[in-house]
């Protein structure tokens, strides 16, 4: 048992641990590849736009048609703009706009790291004299950083665009309501929740992706591995840390 | 750490403080292994290898697959680390260093890896000069000057526009070494170069390492198991002709300037030069070499 698995387990972690220090050790000290970051910002930025600007406006359109419905039982239909935007601001956005750049970010980063390691390039950036976590990890981990955040204030806006657009269709709430009561249902601690958590999750998410990616071996089985690793432990790392963020936030704010 | 603190002691190089420069003069060892062993859990990878490689010579090292032979080069990189013995390579002991020092060391070699390992979203002009490109202190158009100098040494300067994944196996080889020399290193290490390549491709990657030792004076350790290619790079010459470059048969002195090193099961078990392993009657050697 103890061999088994606490032992990976425990070097797993360190070597996590070693690769996010070593991360944001690069973050901050010369050189800095400033055109890797550039392109990473485009590869997980503008390139996850499609996916998350689906996932929130579908998230919102089916929101506003499960609580419209919901709120007729109270004869407060009206106040579906409330309960999509306070739902997509402070939880549904960031929760699901992680996951999906998990499935298509981590999977991504993992398979790449993963494909260069066992081509021996990650080997021939080191023996060119480059660091491999500066050139590779420090550039996905600050556009995870920022990026994730920017992605998910997308999200939002699209989510209750979706929203509204069921709420004056289906359910026969005027524009002018559904805006005002999704005004109303935010508060600037909610704005703070969604702003802070993608943080924490953009970070899992990427680190994740890197470490794993890194750590494959066995040829194209491993990448395979890795890649599948990314997105199952992605996922669950992004529910976890996203539990415990809400936590934080609602102890320091609310 | 300066030069001269390592030069220090009862090091490879003799008692006082040596330069570099004067250290790996001619004679000089340029990579020293003393005694080095290293195991991956219970499996005993190399076992108390020593050996020394000469400045301007060449190392054939020959053993089968899983013998140890890529992981020396690994070591002489410092990719990995051995679990004892020392290891010298320009005056700096590679097994003590720490990853950002080494990388002063490594900008001194070039390494040729098996498959070439080339960067695939990178075209064959960034690959090459990769290295060039990085360094902020070389001019962009010193560097795009090279990286064509480079690629016509190994003829392939109308490729550079083209991506890996376009070329053949041997291009890939040639543009691999075009990559290892570019930034004009003292030491130069391939990982079986040629293995898996016809035998005519085979030959004219051999011919690309022949002429970087003999006309570039680079000193190279050459990890291999295909015996026919080794015999060929031990005992021919590059001569430059009439601004032609000509491969020829080596005259004895040439050919005592590249020395084999053959492992077994992480041991040394011949170390000497081509006429001294085809004469060699251990039983082992005979089957290798049959």
């Amino acid at each position: 048992m103890l061999d088994r698995w606490l032992k990976p387990a425990l070097i797993e972690a360190q070597e996590y641990i070693r690769l996010v220090a070593a991360a944001l050790r690069g973050s901050v000290t010369r050189p800095f590849y400033a055109r890797d970051v550039v392109e990473q910002f485009d590869a997980i930025g503008v390139g996850s736009l499609t996916v998350v600007v689906l996932t929130g406006l579908f998230t919102g359109a089916v929101l506003a048609l499960q609580m419209g419905f919901t709120l007729d039982q109270f004869g407060a239909r009206a106040l579906v703009g409330r309960l999509v935007s306070a739902s997509m601001v402070k939880e549904l956005g960031p929760v699901l706009t992680a996951l999906m750049i998990t499935g298509r970010v981590g999977s991504g980063i993992a398979a790449e790291l993963g494909s260069m390691g066992v081509t021996e390039q990650i080997n021939a950036l080191r023996a060119l004299g480059t660091d491999p976590v500066r050139k590779l990890v420090v550039p996905r981990v600050l556009a995870g950083l920022f990026m994730v955040p920017a992605l998910t204030v997308i999200s939002d806006a699209v989510g209750m665009v979706g929203g509204w657009i069921i709420a004056v269709t289906e359910l026969g709430v005027s524009s002018g309501l559904y805006w005002t009561s999704t005004l109303e249902g935010l508060f600037i601690e909610d704005a703070w929740m969604g702003l802070v958590k993608p943080l924490f999750l953009g970070f899992v998410i990427v680190t994740i992706g890197c470490h794993v990616g890194l750590r494959a071996r066995g040829g194209t089985q491993g990448v395979g591995r890795a890649t599948t690793q990314a997105v199952v432990a992605g996922s669950i790392a992004v529910l976890a840390m996203d539990f415990f963020v809400t936590k934080l936030m609602v102890f320091l704010l609310y | 750490m300066s030069i001269d603190s390592r030069s220090r002691g009862a090091d490879p190089w003799g008692g006082g403080p040596i330069p570099l420069e004067e250290a790996l003069g001619p004679g000089a060892p340029i990579v020293v292994f003393d005694r080095v062993s290293l195991a991956f859990d219970d499996f005993v990878v190399l076992d108390d290898i020593s050996y020394t490689l000469i400045v301007g010579h060449t190392k054939i090292i020959l053993g089968a697959s899983g013998a140890g032979k890529s992981t020396v080069l690994r070591l002489v990189l410092g990719l990995i680390r051995p679990d004892a013995g020392v290891i010298w390579v320009h005056g700096e002991r590679v097994d003590e260093l720490k990853e950002a020092e080494l990388m002063a060391v490594r900008a001194q070699i070039g390494m040729v890896f098996q498959e070439g390992a080339l960067f695939d979203s990178l075209t064959v002009r960034e690959n090459v000069g990769y290295k060039l490109y990085e360094d902020a202190s070389v001019p962009l158009e010193a560097a795009d000057r090279r990286v064509e100098e480079v690629l016509g040494f190994v003829g392939l300067g109308e490729y550079s526009e083209r991506m890996p994944a376009e070329l053949s196996g041997g291009q890939r080889r040639r543009v691999a070494i075009a990559r290892a020399m570019a930034a004009r290193p003292r030491l130069l290490l391939y990982d079986e170069p040629t293995t898996g390549l016809d035998p005519i491709t085979a030959t004219t990657v051999s011919d690309e390492i022949i002429k970087l030792r003999d006309l570039e004076n680079v000193s190279s350790i050459l990890v291999t198991h295909q015996l026919r290619d080794a015999f060929y790079i031990a005992t021919h010459t590059a001569v430059r002709e009439h601004g032609r470059v000509r491969i020829l048969p080596a005259g004895r002195n040439k050919s005592g300037e590249a020395e084999f090193l053959m492992l077994r099961e992480g041991r040394v078990v011949f170390e000497g030069h081509a006429e001294e392993l085809r004469r060699s009657t251990d039983p082992y050697l005979r089957t290798f070499l049959s």
